[in-house]
């Protein structure tokens, strides 16, 4: 999209049809509250601006083999993927504000909708969210508006960035945030029951949990329904492609980041938050929703749908104060997905797993390395104690060209030794060799 | 259209008072205001309410609308038709779309509402 600035004698010429200058223009603004200057640096020329760009770009670290998951993965992205949705009528396009009026983008909103729906095996789905996190805090707030109760039991097997953020959204409203501590890598059955009461609105749980343990949660969703208290299950979007759905655990709500479905890692996304519910709580669900019906020749059309539930027409009482959706984002999952399909989908996440696997084995093999949840079934990520400090460890192997996992005393306590790995499809049997060979030789 | 012999609030629901039960639902004005409905979320049998707090809320395509509970009472019964068909609000707002009915528990909420003559008399200065 191209830049279209307006000149001084633009401003000139449309201030003098109005009859104002630029001060009476801007009157209504007390003085006291008028920027007395921007303090903006000179422009630069555009050879300039490319060196310093150049030069800021080259303080990351690009070619380093990545083990490091931890709620973002490292996942081939088929060309294709960029190739369509660089369309510039995608590319260019946000939530539009006449809707019916952009049926393609309609549709490929519907589309997803479709295909989160299938992934999740969910009976409806939003148009997308902002991330993994604020689509967790979405779904927490409508459970708190489906039940009338606000008490939330949320597991610290949840990824602890979501927990702080959803911490933040919520430090201002009377919301009673319960934690429970995960000791065995499943979510704590025993801390749980415990404060699941009457007054519960819900359980966040998430599988594979931030420790890459499988967890399945059919015993939680069956105990929070016996008490009227939702189950809220954030998921690893691969993963589906062999695990269990949430649906067939009785989930509620279903979130999650969808990052992995064909879009890059990079530092502050843009990410895809999915979420999708059973049917019976769509008016209590926050965000777009693209619905298909025949227009008056009958022909099939798309139309956002149950606006009601939405911000310009609810006001206060609107279900959320999101009015936009991640439009590109979920269309990149989507042709991510329809390229792979659900053999393709199932592959990858095969793959993932037996590489995982091949690679908790190799590194166990290293004296004084430990996994820490022996008896866990885990997807693609796993944790191991190492004899020394992990964070002291994982900034050596960087030295090696490895960004070979995350240093969980970031969030846990008591777990200096320990580091979460992650093996992607991507990752080759030489890679994980070479990993292992690295890590020997620093402990 | 004003219905006589039913009590009416100034955001426009009615009541029907027979004994310690009363029958409610929005007024002729509030529907024709909110165009065709399209949901109607109804409120909870058992639920105990005060007169001017929210009881249900009423969704057309392009609107939605907060119900205010015109007593004081206890929801006994609630009209489960408009989950399936809202548009009978539209179609007989005073007969087959009443919401729910209350059992009052304070009789004095009857006092701040209008009888039909000063409704209409409202509805003249709107």
């Amino acid at each position: 999209m191209e830049f279209v600035p307006h000149t001084e004698q633009q401003q000139q010429e449309m201030l003098a049809e109005i009859g104002l200058t630029m001060d009476g223009l801007f009157a209504d603004i007390p003085a006291h509250l008028k920027a007395k200057s921007f303090n903006l640096p000179a422009g630069l020329s555009e050879m300039e601006v490319r060196n310093r760009l150049a030069e800021l770009a080259g303080k990351n670290s690009i070619d380093l083999t990545l083990f490091l998951g931890g709620g973002f993965y490292d996942h081939f992205i088929p060309s294709a993927v960029y190739s369509i949705i660089s369309r510039s009528e995608f590319y260019t396009a946000y939530t539009p504000y006449q809707p019916e009026l952009s049926q393609g983008t309609l549709q490929a909103i519907y589309e997803y909708q479709s295909a989160i729906c299938r992934l999740t095996d969910m009976e409806v789905s939003n148009a997308s969210l902002y991330d993994g996190g604020t689509a967790m805090y979405e779904a927490m707030m409508m459970a708190l508006r489906i039940t009338g109760r606000n008490k939330v039991i949320i597991d610290d097997s949840v990824n602890p960035i979501y927990r702080v953020m959803i911490r933040s959204y919520t430090r201002n409203l009377q919301i009673d945030l319960d934690e429970t501590r995960c000791t065995n890598g499943l979510a704590n059955r025993a801390e749980i029951l415990d404060k699941l009461d009457d007054q519960a609105a819900a359980i966040i749980v998430q599988n594979p949990n931030f420790f890459g343990c499988i967890d399945d949660f059919t015993d939680l969703a069956k105990a929070a329904h016996a008490k009227g208290a939702l189950l809220l299950v954030s998921c690893y979007p691969i993963s589906l492609g062999i695990l269990k759905t949430p649906s067939a655990m009785g989930a509620d709500i279903v979130t999650g980041e969808g990052q992995s479905l064909g879009m890059p890692m990079s530092f502050g996304g843009p990410y895809l938050g999915f979420m999708a519910a059973r049917k019976e709580h769509v008016r209590k669900m926050p965000g777009r929703v693209v619905g298909e019906t025949t227009d008056r020749e009958g022909r099939r059309a798309f139309v956002l749908t149950l606006q009601a539930r939405e911000q310009h027409i609810r006001r206060d009482k609107a279900t959320s104060n999101i009015c936009s959706n991640e439009a590109l984002c979920a269309l990149t999952a989507l042709v991510y997905l329809s390229l792979l399909g659900k053999k393709g989908l199932k592959e990858t996440a095969q793959r993932c797993a037996d590489k995982a696997s091949y690679a908790c084995q190799r590194l166990a093999a290293i004296a004084g390395v430990q996994p820490r949840f022996k008896t866990r079934w885990f997807f693609n990520e796993f944790v191991v104690d190492l004899p020394r400090e992990a964070a002291d460890v994982i900034a050596r192997l960087i030295e090696r060209g490895f960004a070979a996992g995350f240093p969980l005393s970031r969030y846990y306590e008591g777990m200096e030794n320990s580091m979460l790995i992650c093996v992607t499809e991507k990752r080759t049997k030489q890679e994980i060799g070479m990993l292992a060979e690295a890590l020997e030789s620093v402990l | 259209m004003v219905v006589e012999g039913l009590l009416y609030t100034k955001d426009h629901e009615w009541a029907k008072v027979e004994g310690d039960i009363v029958t409610m639902g929005i007024a002729d004005y509030a529907q024709e205001q909110l165009g065709e409905l399209v949901f109607v979320e109804l409120p909870e049998v058992g639920r105990e309410i005060a007169a001017r707090k929210e009881i249900a809320v009423v969704e057309s395509s392009k609107a939605a609308g907060d119900v205010y509970s015109p007593v004081t009472g206890t929801v006994t019964e609630v009209n489960s038709e408009l989950t399936t068909k809202p548009e009978l609000v539209n179609e007989d707002c005073y007969e087959g779309g009443w919401i729910c009915k209350l059992k009052i528990t304070d009789k004095t909420s009857l006092d701040n509402l209008m009888d039909a003559q000063k409704y209409q008399e409202y509805l003249d200065t709107l």
